[in-house]
């Protein structure tokens, strides 16, 4: 207990002595989650726009008014060839390009069914698809609205009485009724933020003093490897629990993210979830020999596993074998957890599923970590 | 002064030991070779925007033909799965919070006899919105349900004249007609793998001779400056063009990514760029006293913007005004255009010359930076 004592009194001497790792600690991720929490979104607000208006009419006229004042889109060009918008979106000039068919209007007075077009630059995919669903909303209510007011009611019933659709959907977003894109992202910006603290840091700390050579120093000393080890996992574990707090802190009083749980079983897994995180740093500490090599492995790692765990897509989007991997991967249930918790207000019964599985993927990395690092001497 | 002929002959030997100080370490280039092959197959396989099983919940108090009928619809859509039917909403929200649907729809009581007497049937669709994007198009898929089933029982009650022609929105994806994610993502990979290769790997390995000291030995060698960096940069470059190489390869064969341009003229941008990339990591080394420090500049400093700020990911159009700006400056946002150009559009020098010209002067500008910097660390020893 006296050698892990003094063990520790090193590392924190020296965590807090290297400027850099304080700057990785403290500056970087509060620069990253502002800069996430304001580029990580695929709201399109001014989607530049062709008009093709073949049509002349009253309504295609309106409709187009319409889809520039819902402020989504802004006019940049309009003809009556199709060619000409095509060669237009080519030279990335435009985003989208509406065409509106000859007889647009008299199609609808006559209750003949058309089409409008909406062509996109699916260049940008997310931004197309985003796009398409705001300009197909728009097109929608407004064609409703005019085929109800170009055609007279009389027509609408035989038996007389009011036209009503057959059925009425209420639509109820829960949770994030506005939709706010950002208050999905934040917890999983947290959850990047703490691995790469927590497994990129320990990675480095160690293969640093291999490369320095003091770890041949350490290991011929009477030192335990459990003492070794607790000393070098101990600081870096409390230190990524300050970076989560400093994080929620920013995400609570600078972006207004709503926690509806406690933040006590927040905190209780982020326990659990470092273990694991750590722990992988600490078995990639074990593979490399120079810091470039732990860096290369860290960041194929945490690649792989941050893309596959539900943070920007979601996991029931993937295919089975992904889904697979993604299972094991502490960071989608670490990603699952914070979302229900913060956002849906979830207690432990609902995410013991979760809490189980983060405790049991932590011990089980830290164990293949530990066992794997060895008292060696080169 | 040496002869010109020994020059290039010391560049030669100089460039010889960084082969093999690159060739020495298996593991990182094991990791630098295999890395794009990865992640153009995790790209492509797992990230992944469609959404092709909903899970849904009934809240059907008093089932009846109809709501029966519907649910069946939804059923059989293909997109939605039912996992449970439930009493009363309160059961609803224990679903919700456990994460097991992602989505509700509510019917009222009496549906069927509010539809037989023509009144409107009423429902309610909840979505799970903690995942807003997913929740938006679940949305748009229930309602396309509904509204086919609406329609169905509007024409065998009413007669099909009486319902409001439907005015089709036709949409058309350009470029990308299925909206396939690894069209979309191999381009950003590109740019990713070539800043990795070109940026961080020039800037680690530079600043491990200064923290090792060998730099002072060849700064005070006959070797100049700028046969240093080449010497440094050349080997990293060939590994970033057999990077490109092998992404676009393994895009084509496993995904069937188009190629529309030219390959040629994307090879000579990736070559621009992998410059740009190099200088910077040149200017990083020079101006970092320590590995790790170069690593943390060489994260923050190309690595985070060419994620995050170069529309790879994320729409540039809907980043906030001033950091659109702030895009201005990053290459590989300019880079990621001339790509996606190239294979997606199958556009030339003609379209893109503007990108390519941002990029030469890029390279000019920071290549002369580098330089400088590295005369002048000179100056000083």
């Amino acid at each position: 207990m006296r050698t892990l004592r003094f063990l520790l009194r090193k590392e924190f001497l020296q965590l807090f002595r290297d400027r850099l790792v304080l700057v990785m600690l403290f500056v970087m991720p509060i620069a990253q989650l502002l800069l996430m929490a304001n580029a990580a979104t695929f709201e399109v607000r001014d989607a530049r726009l062709y008009i093709v208006d073949m049509d002349h009419s009253t309504t295609s006229r309106g409709l187009v008014e319409h889809l520039l004042a819902s402020g989504r889109f802004v006019a940049r060009g309009s003809s009556e060839s199709m060619s000409l918008a095509d060669a237009s979106m080519n030279r990335r000039e435009v985003d989208a390009i509406l065409g509106i068919p000859r007889g647009l209007e008299q199609d609808i007075v006559a209750g003949r069914p058309t089409a409008v077009q909406v062509v996109l630059n699916a260049e940008d995919g997310a931004a197309a698809g985003v796009t398409q669903s705001y300009a197909a909303q728009i097109v929608d209510t407004y064609v409703r609205d005019a085929g109800a007011r170009l055609r007279p009611p009389t027509r609408a019933l035989a038996g007389g009485g009011a036209a009503a659709a057959p059925i009425e959907m209420a639509r109820s977003a829960w949770y994030n009724p506005e939709l706010v894109y950002r208050d999905f992202m934040i917890p999983g910006v947290l959850v990047v933020l703490v691995t790469i603290v927590g497994t990129l840091l320990t990675a480095l700390n160690i293969v640093r003093e291999k490369e320095a050579g003091t770890l041949d120093q350490l290991n011929v000393t009477p030192i335990g490897k459990a003492t070794f080890i607790a000393a070098k996992l101990i600081p870096l574990w409390l230190l990524s629990f300050v970076v989560l707090s400093m994080g929620l802190g920013i995400a609570r009083i600078v972006f207004d993210l709503p926690m509806r749980g406690s933040i006590l079983v927040v905190f209780f897994a982020a326990a659990l979830y470092l273990l694991g995180a750590l722990g992988i740093g600490l078995w990639i500490s074990t593979m490399a020999e120079t810091q470039q090599q732990a860096l290369f492995v860290s960041y194929s790692i945490m690649l792989v596993y941050l893309l596959m765990s539900g943070l920007f897509t979601p996991v029931r989007s993937m295919p089975i074998w992904a889904q697979w991997i993604a299972q094991v991967s502490p960071v989608m249930h670490f990603t699952a957890l914070m979302r229900a918790v913060l956002i849906k207000g979830a207690v432990v019964a609902d995410v013991q599923r979760e809490l189980i599985l983060l405790a049991t993927i932590g011990a089980c990395v830290l164990a293949l970590g530990v066992w794997r690092y060895r008292k060696r001497a080169n | 002064m040496p002869a010109g002929g020994t020059r290039l002959g010391a560049l030669r030997s100089f460039m010889l030991k960084e082969v093999r100080h690159l060739l020495r370490d298996r593991q990182t280039l094991l990791i630098l070779l295999l890395l794009p092959l990865a992640q153009v197959i995790v790209f492509g396989f797992a990230m992944r925007t469609d959404i092709n099983d909903v899970r849904i919940a009934f809240v059907d108090p008093v089932p009846d033909a109809l709501t029966l009928a519907l649910r069946g619809r939804f059923a059989g859509s293909g997109q939605f799965t039912e996992v449970a039917v439930l009493p009363g909403t309160r059961e609803l929200e224990d679903v919700f919070r456990r994460g097991d649907a992602d989505a509700a729809l509510i019917f009222e009581p009496g549906f069927a006899d509010r539809i037989g007497r023509h009144e409107s049937g009423k429902l309610m669709l909840v979505t799970d919105a903690s995942d807003p994007n997913t929740a938006s198009r679940i949305q748009a898929y229930a309602s396309a349900v509904v509204t086919a089933y609406g329609a169905s029982l509007g024409s065998s009650s009413l007669g099909s004249s009486a319902l409001v022609p439907p005015v089709e929105v036709r949409g058309r994806m350009r470029y990308n007609p299925t909206l396939e994610s690894v069209n979309l993502f191999v381009p950003g990979l590109i740019a990713l793998v070539l800043t990795l290769v070109s940026a961080l790997m020039s800037a680690i390995s530079l600043s491990r001779e200064k923290e090792r000291g060998t730099l002072e030995v060849l700064l005070v060698s006959p070797i100049r400056p700028w046969q240093i960096i080449l010497g440094k940069v050349l080997p990293y470059l060939v590994l970033a063009l057999a990077n490109v190489g092998t992404a676009l390869l393994a895009a084509r064969v496993v995904f069937g990514v188009p190629m529309r341009g030219s390959l040629a003229l994307l090879l000579g941008a990736s070559l621009v760029y992998s410059l740009v990339g190099l200088a910077l990591g040149v200017l990083i080394a020079a101006r970092t006293s320590s590995q790790r420090a170069a690593m943390l500049g060489a994260m923050v400093g190309t690595m985070m913007p060419s994620t995050l700020l170069s529309g790879m990911v994320f729409p540039i159009a809907s980043l906030p005004g001033w950091l659109q700006l702030v895009t201005v400056v990053i290459p590989a946002r300019w880079f990621i255009v001339i790509v996606r150009g190239i294979m997606l559009r199958g556009v030339g020098l003609t379209e893109l010359w503007m990108e390519m010209t941002v990029l030469a002067v890029m390279l000019a500008v920071l290549l002369a930076a580098a330089i400088r910097s590295f005369s002048a660390r000179l100056g000083n020893q």
